[in-house]
């Protein structure tokens, strides 16, 4: 890394607290009940960076495939759980598998493939590069799927009729449901897509506002950017559509019959 | 055609007994909530029944594929769905949907007619009244050409001069290609002036069987 990064002092760091200490005194103010919410998260955020901080180092100082792998886990364990806990709608378990399947399945995919071809990083676990590129991919495809699962729930739900319509004029479940899943898909990814277009103009992506504030070239991080937000569209679309190929039928028996949970309304 | 077998589906239905012929006019008749669109969907095996057997053609429907039997075996549902876009579009999707070959405009044209359905194919479906779009569905189901319609009351939206109308051109249709229909209505007029057989529902059991001559 570059010699002429600026280090920053405690009293630096404590001093951008005060726009902590301004937001409180507005919510103040203002009366709304929200002081109790602000201080926690950002004494959390403070706390795990931290914690993070320290974890990477260590990691970082002892390089090893295995503990790589097991950061590389807990990710997807984290990320799974969190995306139960995004979605909005009741899930299934057969629902939450297909989740997890389509997660670790497409994310891990789509990084061995960046590893290996894209940067042919050696070793390939080399944990500073390892880590944050999949903690990129994972995060991404979490909020895609998130997305995909609630989109592909809530419509079937309330198109259930015009599912059994397509049923009853002779459908497989497949067709049945293609425009519902095409839906999905497009709700999941399009986020993703949508921050390629404004990227560079009306905002400085993160991983790139990083490395350029520790001193590397502006052409280097950029010319990582692409790289990662061209693997995050790869793993996101992956994930999503491994689920959304696999999340469907679970809403149909194998007699092509749409599975009600209780629910069917009375015509 | 059908024959049921100590049939049951949740606490909806409860048929001992009961044999549905072919290539006639059967109506069934019953109060609401008596069953009788369960039933319909009982025969297209859009629902299974949870203990005894229904045959089709002596086959148990059990054995038999759903897709395949619901090409053959076609519901017209007493709310049918109508999908975004024309007329034309929504006569053409039940094709697509049961992959037959799509069918010239004339004979599109001609399903409408039988319908009574006076629209032109480019329009769009968006203004149609209830009775249109349920003529509609009408329409797109006559163009699939079932061996068996199931019909879910498909004249209660309509006045009873086109209900006379449609139904009339229906069974002569019908009659006249050896094809098979079994009607829900709530008419007892049609019922009594159509059909071959009515069968009474009520509380998911049958409860008269009556053979018109
Ligand atoms: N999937 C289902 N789960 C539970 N109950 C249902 C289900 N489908 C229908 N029912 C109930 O079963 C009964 C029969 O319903 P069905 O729709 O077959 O009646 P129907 O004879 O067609 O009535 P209508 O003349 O009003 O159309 C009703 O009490 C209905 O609420
Ligand atoms: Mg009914």
């Amino acid at each position: 890394m570059n010699t002429n990064v600026i280090e920053l002092h405690i009293w630096q760091l404590v001093a951008a607290y005060v726009f902590i200490l301004i937001l409180l005194a507005i919510v103040k103010i203002r009366g709304i009940k929200r002081e109790k919410e602000i201080l926690i998260s950002s004494v959390r955020m403070t706390l795990q960076l931290i914690l993070t901080g320290y974890i990477l180092m260590y990691l970082f100082e002892n390089e090893s495939w295995l503990l790589t792998l097991l950061v590389l886990l807990v990710m997807e364990i984290f990320a799974i759980n969190n995306i139960y806990r995004r979605v909005n709608v009741r899930i299934s378990n057969q629902l939450k598998k297909i989740i997890a399947l389509s997660m670790v399945t497409g994310t891990v995919t789509c990084l061995l493939y960046f590893i290996i071809i894209v940067i042919g990083l050696r070793p390939w676990f080399s944990p500073r590069y390892f880590i944050p590129i999949s903690g990129m991919l994972i995060g991404n495809s979490m909020t895609g799927i998130s997305l995909g699962v609630s989109r592909l729930v809530n419509d079937i739900n309330n198109q259930k009729h015009l599912v059994e319509s397509s049923l009853m004029l002779g459908a497989t479940p497949k067709i049945a449901s293609k425009e519902i899943v095409d839906n999905a898909f497009d709700s999941a990814i399009l986020p993703t897509i949508n921050s390629m277009v404004g990227m560079g103009i009306v905002f400085l992506p993160g991983m790139m506002t990083g490395q350029i504030l520790s001193g590397v070239s502006p052409v280097t991080a950029i010319e990582y950017q692409i790289a990662i937000m061209l693997g995050i569209l790869g793993s996101v679309a992956l994930t999503v559509i491994l689920f959304l190929q696999l999340g469907y039928k679970t809403f149909f028996n194998k007699k092509s019959q749409l599975v009600f949970e209780s629910t069917e309304s009375k015509q | 055609m059908f024959r049921f077998q100590n049939v049951t589906y949740k606490d909806i239905i409860n048929i001992k007994s009961l044999t549905i012929p072919s290539k006639k006019i059967v109506c069934i008749t019953g109060e609401s909530g008596g069953g009788k669109t369960t039933l319909l969907k009982l025969l297209n095996k859009m629902i299974s029944p949870d203990s005894g057997e229904i045959f089709y053609l002596d086959e148990p429907l059990e054995e038999l594929d759903a897709i395949s039997l619901r090409r053959k075996v076609i519901m017209l549902p007493q709310n049918p769905a109508i999908y975004n876009g024309t007329v034309k579009d929504n006569l053409l999707i039940g094709l697509k949907f049961s992959e037959k070959a799509m069918e010239s405009d004339d004979k599109l044209f001609i399903s409408l007619q039988s319908a009574r359905l006076n629209k032109k194919l480019d329009d769009s479906v968006d203004n149609l009244s209830g009775g249109e779009k349920q003529r509609l569905a009408l329409a797109r189901v006559l163009l699939l050409n079932p061996d068996v319609f199931l019909l879910d009351e498909p004249s209660a939206s309509l006045d009873e001069e086109t209900e006379k109308i449609i139904i009339e051109n229906l069974v002569a249709q019908c009659k006249q290609n050896a094809k098979s229909i079994i009607m829900v209505t709530h008419s007892n007029k049609i019922a009594t002036t159509y059909s071959d057989l009515i069968i009474r529902i009520d509380k998911g059991k049958v409860v008269n069987e009556e053979a018109m001559i």
